[in-house]
């Protein structure tokens, strides 16, 4: 039997008006594609760039708890945050982030990785010495690569020591794409 | 050994067992109350859902919340409407319609047992495990449930 996407929605409501998730999810549509957004009652705790949802609820119920819902409204504030940076209206984030799950070494590095301004980028081996491990370029590249909030943390303003963009989770592309949108790079240089 | 079966992302839970709970609360309920009690019973699942300490009879565990919520709903008609409910205004004839109108009057455990296992086709293992019994006590509650059927129908 069908249930109705009204009677669907309002449940979906309820249960995290009620607070009983663990993480509230929602799919979302931008200029460098759709987006899986999670939040916990502490904070987003997901970005994921081409995710099968079903791939990310079984991740995010072993990090968080197995109540993970796809529940829009707890992710209304964070899409309507992306959507402004994307229209160019917006140039930081004003959303708390979870990383319980983070370790400490990756805990610093995001950290730091917080506080690399709009529009400007910064090396792997920068954001090492920043961190307090100025040899370990190659370690906050595996957590940029893992970072589990892209955009929002912008590992995309992380190059290497030539300029290179090195490599991005979500693809090449969308780094330049991200870095272009905010005027870092120039869109006629490749 | 048994398998261990993880529980699963709520998500995926509220997925597989949304169409059963409706048809089952619609067959008790009507159309009208079922919507309200589809809610409360995913709202209770997902309260005592960190509680599961595995995945398995999943299915029983949820027909058992929907079918105490629709319970919990027909003792409050009782108590506001003199009327009895419009249980026909199901605009599907379901297949334990009937089943329903049979195991009315039996004690509540046997009825949910013979619901279970005649309604829903599950087993006795499942079917105790819903109910908070061995295998061997659902089993007993279906068929004296359904001795106490037969006994009523022969005159």
């Amino acid at each position: 039997m069908t249930v109705s996407a009204e009677l669907d929605r309002r449940f979906r409501d309820a249960a995290a008006e009620e607070g009983l998730l663990d993480v509230a999810y929602e799919q979302h549509d931008t200029p460098v594609g759709r987006l899986f957004v999670a939040v916990t009652d502490r904070g987003v705790c997901e970005i994921h760039y081409d995710a099968d949802p079903d791939t990310e609820a079984e991740r995010l119920a072993r990090l968080f708890g197995s109540r993970v819902l796809r529940s829009p409204r707890p992710t209304d504030e964070a899409r309507r945050q992306l959507d402004e940076y994307f229209a160019g209206t917006r140039r930081d984030f004003e959303l708390e982030v979870d990383l319980r799950p983070a370790r400490e070494f990756g805990r610093a590095v995001l950290d730091q990785l917080a506080r690399v301004p709009y529009g400007e980028v910064t090396t792997y081996g920068a954001l090492a010495a920043k961190a307090g491990r100025p040899r370990a370029a190659r370690a906050v590249g595996t957590v940029m690569n893992r970072n589990p909030v892209p955009i929002v943390l912008p590992c995309h303003r992380v190059v290497g020591s030539t300029g290179s963009l090195v490599g991005y989770a979500g693809g090449l592309d969308r780094k330049r794409l991200l870095l272009e949108l905010e005027g870092a790079i120039n869109p006629s240089l490749k | 050994m048994m398998e261990v079966v993880t529980v699963p992302p709520f998500e995926r839970f509220y997925e597989e067992q949304q169409g059963p709970v409706l048809a089952q609360l619609r067959g008790m309920l009507g159309r009208d109350g079922a919507d309200d009690a589809f809610q409360e019973t995913f709202l209770r699942a997902l309260r005592a859902y960190p509680t599961l300490k595995h995945g398995r009879h999943l299915r029983a565990w949820t027909l058992q919340i929907a079918h105490n919520v629709a319970i919990d709903a027909l003792r409050r008609r009782r108590v506001t409407s003199a009327e009895i409910p419009d249980l026909e205004s199901v605009d599907e004839p379901l297949p334990y319609e009937e089943l329903r109108r049979l195991t009315a009057e039996l004690p509540q455990k046997e009825r949910a047992a013979v619901f279970l296992r005649y309604g829903y086709d599950l087993s006795y293992e499942e079917i105790g495990s819903a109910l908070g019994s061995s295998s061997e006590a659902a089993r007993q509650a279906a068929s004296s449930g359904v001795r106490r059927l037969r006994r009523k129908e022969s005159p």
